[in-house]
């Protein structure tokens, strides 16, 4: 079995993947929450006042003006569905940096070759993220192509050195499965039972089982209706354009509205139970490597459940309560974004004792 | 290494490549022109009804409803195969904290690793086919998720027994 100091060495692969995992992951979240109260918002309503324009210019007989509000449309929907996927793609990225941390004993490659390929990982988990968010700026300028633009061209190829890199270390694997004689138990990070990883594991398990039965209860009894209902709308308002009835243009528009309102919660609802989940799953198997006592650890892993649970109720809420539901669910998400701060910072308190004691043996000697 | 432990971790990998190069390719050669559409089948939809042409506007937006119902799908199926193959590769890490025999483990992985390939499998099917199959993979597909996942939730409780 390994030692703690040879599985977690300055530099090391499984150090740089974890620290830059759980960054990934904050860095994720605070681009979600900052988009969330000062993008994504007025980015929604701004659609809305685009398609009533392009419903009015319709009931007044104007093409022109029809075909310039669906143009800021598709701009104020490329500038929101970019931010998002930035936001969705900085986590995910983090979470399999995270996962690919606790894989690293059973990867069969020499050490450096595991560091070089995390600091790949790495590179690519940033740069998708960072071309995407560019997408809405750079648009198609000097691009050689007609559809795709040099910030979506750099955000594509960080995709493609983040499978390179994950596909490195699944042949690692595939080489370790091979060498039958080590297969014995390769890592003590799995034996930990502590209480703060098993309150983590039991609590993710459940926020993951309950994002699934809400997805599969949406799906069953709302998504297929909704789609219809969306088209539907959509062919009233035309309708009603088209005939100059401005009270059923209105009408349908408010209809549409409500509609889009309650497929944003219901998908923010699932997505975010079950991404919490793993997350505080992920983070148990980590405990040891936090450098907090056991009562703040405890504290810590209580307070990322609670803001896990929060975050989806209210964001479900927000159609009955309002401003106050999603006001709650944001103080959810920022409870998570604490704990795991507190975790990251706990994992760098453990890396510097880590370092530092050789150096003190060290000095005890001299 | 038990075989269920290395069923999920290398089942759950080579489930996340196959969501991330389902990823790439949907992005270089199908979200931008399908974006593309969305946004052109809306403005001809109310175009048309400007012109008080509401057969015209009707048509547009019938390829709207086609367009993005097949865009949610592109985007769900990847979400969700990457998604869940993290779900399966943290299992698999756990696993040892699951209560239950070398057999009932690996049943519940076998079932979990199936269903989630099949169930995005069976939301990709949606934008070829409106038939009966697809749909019913899906479902069948979730349902297993559920159930498996709900057989290791059982797992991990009896484990967690003093």
């Amino acid at each position: 079995m390994r030692g703690r100091a040879e599985t977690f060495a300055p530099l090391s692969a499984r150090r740089l993947l974890v620290l830059g995992g759980i960054g990934l992951i904050l860095v994720g979240m605070l681009v979600g929450d900052m988009l969330a109260v000062f993008v994504l918002h007025q980015n929604a309503a701004r659609v809305g006042e685009s398609l009533s324009a392009a419903a009015h210019a319709a009931v007044a007989g104007d093409a022109n003006a029809v075909a310039a509000s669906f143009l800021s449309v598709g701009s104020f929907l490329e500038n929101r569905g970019t931010k998002v996927d930035t936001h969705a793609h900085m986590i995910a990225f983090g979470y399999l940096a995270l996962m690919l941390a606790i894989l690293q004993p059973w990867v069969a490659l020499r050490e450096g070759t595991r560091k070089k390929v995390a600091w790949i990982f790495l590179f690519g988990s940033w740069l998708l993220p960072v071309g995407v968010f560019l997408i809405h700026y750079v648009g198609l300028a000097h691009s050689p192509l007609t559809t795709i633009g040099w910030a979506s061209i750099f955000a594509d190829l960080g995709g493609v050195v983040v499978i390179v890199a994950t596909v490195g270390y699944l042949l690692g694997i595939v080489r370790y499965l091979r060498q039958r004689q080590s297969l014995s138990t390769p890592d003590w990070l799995l034996e930990d039972r502590s209480v703060a990883g098993r309150i983590l594991i039991a609590g993710g398990l459940a926020l993951v089982l309950l994002g699934f039965l809400h997805g599969a209860y949406y799906a069953a009894m709302d998504l297929y209706n909704q789609e219809a209902l969306d088209a539907g709308l959509l062919n009233y308002v035309a309708a009603a354009a088209s005939s100059r009835h401005l009270t059923q243009v209105e009408q349908g528009l408010g209809l549409y509205g409500q509609l889009a309102g309650k497929k944003a919660v219901n998908i923010a609802a699932h997505a975010h139970a079950i991404e919490f989940g793993l997350l505080a799953m992920l983070l148990a198997f980590f405990q040891p490597y936090v450098s907090l006592r056991e009562q703040w650890k405890q504290t810590w892993a209580w307070v990322l459940l609670a803001g896990s649970l929060g975050l989806p109720v209210f964001v479900l809420l927000e159609l009955k309560l309002g401003l106050v539901a999603g006001g709650i669910a944001d103080v959810g998400g920022l409870l998570v974004i604490l704990a795991l701060l507190a975790m990251w910072i706990g994992i760098v308190r453990y890396t510097g004792e880590l370092d530092s004691a050789p150096q003190l043996r060290a000095g005890g000697r001299g | 290494m038990s075989g269920a432990r290395r069923l999920l971790i290398i089942g759950g990998i080579c489930l996340a490549l196959l969501g991330m190069i389902y990823g790439v390719w949907y992005a270089v050669f199908a979200e931008h022109q399908e974006l593309d559409g969305i946004g052109k089948s809306l403005t001809t939809g109310f175009s048309a009804a400007a012109q008080r042409d509401p057969s015209a506007a009707d048509g547009a937006l019938q390829q709207y409803y086609e367009l993005k119902y097949n865009y949610d799908r592109h985007v769900d199926v990847h979400g969700h195969w990457i998604g869940l193959a993290m779900i399966l590769i943290v299992l698999g890490i756990g696993l040892d904290r699951v209560s239950f025999g070398e057999q009932v483990k690996m049943l519940l992985a076998a079932a979990l690793l199936v269903a989630s390939f099949l169930f995005p499998l069976g939301v990709l099917l949606q934008t070829l086919s409106r038939g009966p199959v697809p749909p019913v993979l899906a479902v069948a597909g979730s349902v297993l998720v559920i159930a498996s996942l709900a057989g290791m939730i059982l797992g991990f409780a009896r484990g967690q027994k003093p």
